[in-house]
């Protein structure tokens, strides 16, 4: 099975379960779980349903493209449902049985984990999902996000696609793998990959980005007391890239890094804080249009 | 007929680890609830898969048993009227506890009569009692962790999503927050069908067998050892034996079959346990040794399922862990292409504790600490220099990228690189053994340099953290610092270490002024951390069996050696099983007693008066020059043992001797005599301090 047909498929059966598919979005991040769509619809009472594919950006994981595993930026699949239905794990399932990996012919576990993000001050519990012993999806129920305790809880399931091709297509490096006939993920995104590593590691200008942090930090405050939620949370976002981009640099020393971290979950606290406001004062609109929690 | 209760309690994949724990508090609390609720009943078993909390109720009675209560009512002069009839008072007593008049008698109390009347209160059926406590059970158990889902508005370690409540045939029916109790169950996720109806309590172990789910933990347990060691034994070695390991796979399957499959040999050259955490750590794997306790290219994994296409799921385990030990062997190499002591300038980046320092400065303090301690115990000159150069290489494997990876191989990664650099062997070894012993029961230092080097850092970080005031409280100790102090007192009394507690302590705060110039009340925080180490000395020795009364007799004395201290508490134990100590005891508490008043121990003969006290004072002093010689010989049982031949003259001096006299100087000096004979005692043990039976 080709790369970009695992995502439809995936796309696709979780969009005949009810999901809204969405496009990833365009601000750049570590995980799916910080798009808005997750993010920002997980807090308050309202029902959420989602799937979207989210390029997520790891620039301490970057290794010049010469790593058969790691990578500046892999691709998550991004599930959310709130509230998690009862059958959440047999959805699931029926998931794998989609893009043709049968649970009988393999050994599929649920092995405990507790999922956390500082930055982000969310975490939740739940569970590695194992095939055959190799990690493909991260389960959680999200218990908090932005520090704020979750009203409805979600069932986020993140698969890792990367892992999932390999296996399926039976290749050891990650740049083998098949994107489409006759492109591979290599011929996609080598170049890129190696030039984010040079960027993150060796050229990254420290006092230019630690200036960019200072000032999207300041914007976020700034337009939040004008009620303008999402573009300040897009300044959340570039806070987070541009610190791990710094800290892949290798310019932040421990004691910093502490105190950068409690910066940035503060600013997505502030966020979080404003979002469920403002959602209260729109009389909560999801909560009435009943086709959205239909299963 | 005795009746047979099932509770089930279905939930998403439990962590392992929390299994035990919960099981536990399942029985105990329905043990609780039986008995609150006067429930007459044989046995409570439980059992556990990863996906269900079962409990099973033996030999139940139909009904709970009867009440019986006394009631006290009216007093009989208001109960009835002058005509003997009920009065209105009685007649509100008898209706409102719906009593018969004929139920009734008089009784007497506190001097006056009043009617009293002993009803039974019939026991509720068995099955009204369940249905209205089964609910609190599921809702009493908690786990370290425990999560809300769905809107619902009860917590659990993972959501619970179905229940079965059957007492024999009959559905004990609840609501648990719209998770309704029933008698319909899940078989194997895979496997087994998702909705078994059970008919009654008797089939549901073979019902759920037949769904492939084992349910009984023990017996599951029981199959992945027997037929590992089986598989392991198929390839010429054994199952690397470990018990945690064996307890979490357990936990983790309904239906186990374990499979083997082989390790590369391109990876059998690296150190064993750059293998095995991996394994262990990430995949739950169980290693295969030989005789010699050496790898064999095998692993053991359990399948949570039965044999069919057994060969894909080892092949998948096989790539799995082959990428994992490509990323160890990664780190491996990339760590040994510089030697270990390149790596010690990095640790001037990384913080030990903020106020601390660095664990550059944690190194240099050690260094300083373990070569004081070296000094005291006059080790010698190569020693010293094993000590010194194991210090400075102490920490240097924590910013290695294996042991960033996999932090419990700290000191393990120490010792091998130590080996890859060129270091003796002594100094590795000593880098592993700082850390030794991790946990209760845990091997201990082997090497003199390991064991000073190990007292060290735990004292360093002992004295640091009361200095700045992070010190364990209650049942907070985040820096496990009571479990290193334990570790000194063990390798302390392991190697008969004779050591001045007093000084290691004033020289490990004394490092942080120097070195860390930090500022706290010196006096303050060394009284603090001696009254930890004596806490911990009481806990040890109490469980090593020794008498709380000779532990406070010996922890009166003026030393501070740990390792004296047992000894004193042997040769006091086996000094006090003689004969005839109870007169000697009693002689010695009227000494004591006395003693704590005297002025000075400052004794004149020619003050003396009575016979009786010349004679005490004469019999002490022969004896005095023998008991300090036994003393220093460390021979406390016999110089306790001159104490003997004190007790009649003892005796005869309170018997005849008036000591708070007027006269001052003769007072003082009678007073100083028993001080100095107490004083000489307590250079041994207190001995007033041990209970008198």
């Amino acid at each position: 099975m080709y790369f970009q047909d695992l995502m439809l498929k995936l796309l696709n059966y979780w969009g005949s379960k009810g999901c809204i598919i969405l496009e990833p979005y365009d601000v750049e991040k570590g995980a799916g779980t910080m798009n808005p769509h997750t993010f920002l619809r997980a807090l308050g009472p309202e029902p959420w349903k989602v799937v979207y594919m989210e390029p997520s950006r790891r620039p301490a994981d970057a290794r010049y493209g010469e790593n058969p595993h790691r990578v500046y930026q892999h691709h998550q699949l991004q599930v959310i449902l709130k509230p998690s239905p009862e059958d959440v794990q047999e959805l699931y399932l029926d998931s794998l049985r989609a893009i043709g990996i049968d649970p009988l012919k393999h050994d599929i576990r649920f092995v405990e984990d507790n999922w956390e993000a500082p930055t982000l001050g969310a975490w939740g519990l739940g569970w590695e999902v194992w095939l055959d012993g190799m990690e493909i999806t991260q389960f959680t129920y999200f218990q908090q996000v932005g520090s704020i305790n979750c009203d409805l809880e979600s069932a986020e399931l993140t698969y890792g696609l990367e892992r999932i091709a390999m296996y399926l297509q039976d290749v050891d490096n990650i740049f083998d793998i098949k994107w489409c006939e006759g492109i591979t993920y290599g011929d996609i995104f080598n170049k890129a990959e190696y030039e984010h590593s040079v960027y993150s590691f060796e050229k990254a200008d420290v006092e230019i980005l630690k200036g960019l942090f200072n000032t999207y930090e300041e914007e976020v405050k700034k337009i939040l007391e004008d009620d303008l939620v999402l573009p300040s949370y897009d300044y959340v976002l570039k806070c987070s890239h541009v610190f791990n981009v710094l800290d892949a640099r290798g310019a932040i020393s421990v004691s910093e890094r502490t105190n950068y971290i409690a910066r940035v979950r503060n600013l997505a606290r502030i966020v979080a804080a404003k979002y469920i406001e403002q959602r209260k004062d729109m009389g909560y609109p999801l909560l009435k249009k009943e086709g959205v929690d239909n299963d | 007929m005795t009746k047979k209760y099932l509770l089930e309690i279905g939930v998403e994949e439990l962590p392992a680890r929390y299994v035990r724990d919960a099981l536990q508090q399942l029985k105990d609390n329905c043990a609780k609830i039986f008995k609150d609720e006067r429930v007459t009943y044989e046995e409570i078993n439980v059992y556990s898969t990863p996906r269900r909390l079962v409990l099973v109720a033996e030999g139940l009675e139909d009904k709970q048993a009867d009440l019986k209560e006394t009631l006290k009512g009216p007093a009989k002069r208001i109960a009835f009227n002058d005509d003997g009839n009920p009065t209105k008072a009685l007649l509100g007593f008898m209706k409102g506890k719906d009593i018969k008049i004929n139920n009734t008698y008089i009784q007497e109390y506190n001097g006056e009569e009043y009617v009293y009347a002993n009803i039974i209160k019939n026991g509720k059926n068995i099955k009204e009692v369940l249905n209205i406590n089964m609910i609190n059970l599921i809702k009493s158990i908690t786990f370290p962790k425990s999560m809300k889902w769905g809107g619902k508005n009860i917590r659990f370690a993972r959501p619970i999503r179905w229940i079965v409540s059957l007492l024999d045939d009959e559905i004990i029916p609840f609501d648990l927050e719209g998770i309704k109790a029933s008698n319909i169950t899940k078989g194997h996720r895979f496997l087994g069908s998702n909705k078994i109806e059970i008919n009654c309590v008797d089939e549901y172990f073979d019902l759920l067998k037949d769904n492939y789910v084992i349910v009984d933990q023990n017996k599951r347990k029981e199959t992945i050892k027997y037929r590992s060691e089986k598989l392991a034994k198929e390839k010429g070695g054994n199952l690397l034996p470990d018990e945690t390991l064996l307890d979490e796979v357990t936990n983790i399957v309904e239906y186990p079959t374990p499979i083997i499959g082989r390790i590369k040999e391109e990876y059998l050259s690296l150190p064993k346990d750059v293998i095995i955490t991996p394994m262990k750590e990430h995949l739950r794997f169980f290693p295969v040794v030989d005789d010699k306790k050496r790898l064999l290219p095998y692993f053991i994994t359990v399948r949570n399922g039965n044999e069919d296409f057994i060969d894909t799921v080892i092949k998948g385990n096989e790539k799995v862990l082959g990428a994992r030990l490509e990323d160890a062997k990664f780190f491996y190499m990339e760590d040994i292409k510089v030697p270990l002591d390149s790596y010690v300038e990095d640790l001037k980046n990384i913080v030990f504790q903020e106020k601390l320092g660095t664990l550059y400065d944690k190194t240099k303090r050690v260094q300083k600490l373990a070569a004081k301690i070296g000094g005291y115990l006059e080790v010698g000159e190569d020693t010293e220099n094993n000590i010194d150069r194991a210090g400075y290489l102490s920490k240097a494997d924590l910013v290695t990228k294996m042991v960033s990876e996999f932090t419990e191989l700290q000191g393990k990664m120490g010792m091998e690189y130590a080996k890859t650099s060129g270091e003796n062997e002594i100094v590795s070894l000593a880098i592993y053994e700082q850390y030794l012993p991790r946990y209760s029961g845990d091997e201990l230092p082997t090497t003199t340099a390991g064991a000073i080097l190990s007292i060290g850092d735990k004292l360093d970080s002992i004295a640091g953290s009361f200095a700045i005031g992070i010190q364990p409280t209650g049942s907070q100790d985040p820096f496990g610092l009571r479990r290193q102090a334990l570790g000194i007192i063990n390798i302390i009394l392991d190697k008969k270490l004779n050591l001045s507690l007093s000084e290691l302590i004033e020289f490990a705060l004394y490092i942080y002024v120097e070195e860390n110039g930090l500022a706290f009340d010196y006096n303050k925080v060394k009284l603090e951390i001696t009254e930890f180490f004596n806490g911990r000395i009481k806990n040890m020795f109490m469980d090593m069996g020794i008498r709380y009364d000779i532990i406070d007799a010996v922890i009166s004395t003026k030393t501070d050696d740990i390792y004296d201290m047992r000894i004193r508490a042997d040769k006091l134990n086996e000094w006090l099983s003689k004969d005839g100590l109870s007169e000697i005891l009693s002689a010695f508490n009227r000494v004591s007693n006395l003693a704590e008043k005297a002025i000075t121990d400052e004794v004149k003969r020619d003050l003396f008066i009575e016979e009786e006290e010349i004679n005490l004072y004469d019999t002490f002093n022969n004896i005095e020059e023998k008991v300090i010689s036994f003393i220093n010989k460390k021979e406390y049982d016999k110089a306790l043992d001159q104490f003997v031949v004190l007790r009649e003259p003892v005796d005869k001096f309170f018997d005849n001797v008036m000591v708070m006299v007027e006269d001052e100087d003769i007072r003082d000096n009678r007073l100083g005599l028993l001080k100095k004979i107490y004083d000489t005692m307590l250079l041994i043990c207190d001995l007033s301090k041990i209970v008198n039976k």
